[in-house]
């Protein structure tokens, strides 16, 4: 691979997986917001495979195809069996409202830029100045996890967050040491398969997946 | 050797899995746990003057201070399995629980024991952080064990809140690892510890810095550490208690035993002063927090499951401070409070079962009307509030001697001052639930199953109070490992 076809695919790949963030922001129907999640699954796959062939590491390649399998396949499949109960749900009434979602997106793009500035100095490659995207991406998951109020967009969050440190991981170090990754991957799938039941069983004692309604324990 | 004391749990989970429940899996499960106290002594006694032992291809690796915490989780999980028997029995016998879904209690027990072995058995920072996130997926389902609303709403905040603490846990783990790369850490395992360690003064100190951030913060949510501390009290009091026993007594330590590794390597990186000041920050937060919420509780669980902010942050005070008695006082307060909040939560659970609340209100004069339970409660809040002769009193008093001297003072006095209010506010509140005037009826008896661990948990938490021995040169060696 030519080296600009690499840093080109690469940075078109890095900014895909921060844009999914962004997106998850204003879509409103659950259900393409689980669309939104599974390109970014594939992107994120995108990264891990460019950087595996530049590199000729075997190792990271195969990653790459357990991270497509995982988090653009199975984990979206996941996430759709809660939503398939309740085709309509949509994210009607975030706490903060979609413009200005985005400008706090935007907010915090400059954010991970100007919190990532030792690490980027000490990786002077293409892939490490990408690295801010992943931090955007992972911050953008926060702010979806605080200000949305459905049990799925929670879920969603939690995992924009992930994709958003696995999307650093890759750009900083090539991936983490294969053992810790395997270990990683099957948490993160084995939380999803928690959630799912979890948000299950709240909606057969609330009927709905409205996490207003989780009102039980306070001080 | 480390790769059997991880088997023991597993097996026995496995074995546990296949059958409905009945009683002599819940023993089974009470000699697991002995069986892990007892490798852990085992290894102790290797280690405490020889060298680390290795397993499993070199990714187990057991030193004084990992030989430590296996003794700590060892003894909880004996009192929290036994315990574990009468929760069982008693939510069969109320048709709350099928045999089923007890055995789906057991092996989730049992797989908690295993992953937080392999935390504290780690060679590597990354299996350390595999390790942790796996302690939260299958406590996720023990929390909700019960199925009521209260528990799910619980669970669901634990599992969400501590995914998002552990994956800035595992970003700070990637710059770490990042850092070693480019710190000439090209040996065959650069997120070992000891490699790690070895090369910390070549590691960048602005990655460093970020890093060790991320770490406090990401495993300080499983720590209870403010300001990610929200899901604890719901998740301690909902749970049922030989798991709040487990997540209180042990989980919280285990996390901080993550922080502790981790500050070896930022502590040759940067030097103590940062370390030290993130610390202090987060424990005074943790101990405001907790002094101010504990005033107005309730309900004696979450009392509990406030007081264990209180200690976490009593924890990372100690360990801010660093000093080599700063950390054997961090690691025998672990024990510790391990012990008590362990004793206090197993009572709890007893208190609730027989008395069907969990309201202080509602269950008044315990000491007459429950002679046995009564005493066994009063005696274990007088062990956590740092009372001679239990061993917390000595914990205590050393950490704070540290922190004096190394010039922590200030935060030392700031942390009295929220130990006099939490004092207060324990006192009062224990004083409702114990005294009162003695109802009509004849004091009820404890059965001697449930006393007898409660009993000697709490003697023991007295005895290493009173002498240091045969702990001593193990948290010697232990402390000496974080402060070198």
């Amino acid at each position: 691979m030519s080296a600009s076809t690499y840093s080109s695919v690469l940075g078109l790949a890095a900014a895909v997986v921060l844009l999914c963030a962004v997106v998850t922001l204003w879509r409103r129907s659950l259900v393409s917001i689980v669309r939104v999640l599974a390109v970014q699954g594939l992107a994120l796959a995108c990264v891990a495979m460019v950087i595996g062939i530049d590199q000729h590491d075997t190792g990271l390649m195969v990653v790459a195809v357990l991270v497509l399998a995982a988090k653009a396949i199975v984990v979206p499949t996941l996430i759709t069996r809660v939503v398939r109960h309740d085709p309509a749900s949509r994210e009607t009434q975030p706490l903060v409202n979609v413009p200005a979602s985005l400008v706090a997106a935007g907010a915090l793009t400059f954010l991970a830029f100007a919190a990532t500035r030792s690490v980027t100095s000490l990786v002077p490659t293409t892939a490490g100045r990408l690295i801010p995207l992943g931090l955007a991406a992972m911050l953008v998951g926060f702010f979806a996890l605080v200000t949305r109020r459905k049990a799925v967009s929670q879920i969603v969050g939690i995992l924009l967050v992930d994709n958003g440190v696995a999307l650093v991981a890759f750009l900083a170090t090539a991936g983490v040491p294969l053992i810790v990754e395997l270990g990683a991957s099957l948490d993160v799938l084995l939380a999803v398969v928690v959630l799912q039941v979890l948000a299950t069983q709240l909606r057969a004692r609330h009927g709905s997946l409205d996490l207003d309604q989780l009102t039980e324990l306070h001080d | 050797m480390l790769a059997l004391v991880l088997a023991l749990p597993v097996v026995c989970g496995l074995v546990s899995g296949m059958v409905p429940w009945r009683r002599a899996i819940g023993w089974l499960g009470t000699a697991a746990a002995s069986g892990v106290l007892a490798s852990g002594i085992v290894i102790a006694v290797h280690v405490v003057h020889g060298r680390p032992l290795t397993g499993l291809g070199g990714i187990l690796r057991a030193d004084a201070l990992s030989a430590f915490m296996v003794v700590v989780i060892g003894v909880i999980a004996v009192l929290a399995t036994w315990q574990g028997v009468r929760y069982l029995e008693a939510e069969i016998a109320a048709g709350r629980c099928t045999p089923r879904h007890a055995a789906l209690y057991s092996v989730l027990v049992q797989g908690f024991l295993a992953t937080m072995l392999l935390a504290v058995l780690a060679a590597n920072l990354g299996v350390l952080w595999v390790a942790v996130e796996a302690t939260t997926v299958v406590t996720t389902f023990l929390v909700g064990h019960r199925r009521t609303r209260s528990s799910l709403e619980a669970s669901w905040k634990y599992i969400v809140i501590c995914s998002v603490g552990i994956a800035m846990a595992f970003l700070g783990t990637v710059l770490v690892y990042l850092a070693a790369l480019h710190g000439g850490g090209h040996g065959p395992h650069p997120l070992d510890w000891t490699s790690l360690v070895a090369q910390s003064r070549h590691l960048d100190p602005g990655v460093m810095r970020l890093a060790f951030a991320l770490v406090v913060l990401g495993y300080g949510t499983k720590v209870g550490l403010v300001p990610m501390h929200s899901w604890l009290p719901d998740a301690h009091s909902q749970a049922p208690a030989p798991v709040s026993a487990l997540m209180s007594g042990v989980l919280l330590t285990v996390a901080f035993y993550a922080i502790l590794r981790f500050k070896v390597i930022a502590d040759g990186a940067l030097g103590a002063a940062f370390p030290r000041t993130l610390l202090v920050i987060v424990s005074l937060l943790s101990l405001a927090v907790a002094a101010s919420l504990l005033l107005t509780q309730r309900d004696y669980k979450r009392m509990l499951a406030y007081h264990s902010i209180e200690h976490m942050g009593l924890i990372a005070l100690g360990a801010a401070a660093g000093s080599p008695l700063a950390i054997a006082a961090v690691l025998l307060h672990i024990l510790g409070h391990g012990l008590a909040k362990g004793v206090l939560f197993l009572a709890s659970g007893e208190i609730l079962l027989v008395e069907g609340t969990s309201e202080i209100e509602h269950v008044p004069a315990l000491l007459s009307r429950r002679p046995v339970l009564g005493g066994i409660f009063a005696f274990g809040l007088v062990a956590l509030l740092g009372f001679p002769p239990f061993s917390l009193f000595v914990s205590e008093l050393n950490m704070l001697r540290a922190e004096f001297q190394v010039g922590l003072g200030w935060a030392a006095v700031a942390a009295l001052v929220c130990m006099a209010v939490i004092f207060g506010a324990v006192m009062s509140h224990g004083r409702h639930m114990l005294l009162g005037p003695k109802g009509t009826a004849a004091p009820a008896m404890t059965p001697a199953l449930v006393a007898v661990p409660l009993i000697g948990g709490l003697v023991l938490c007295a005895f290493i109070g009173i002498s240091v021995w045969p702990l001593g040169s193990l948290l010697h060696a232990a402390a000496r490992i974080v402060a070198p």
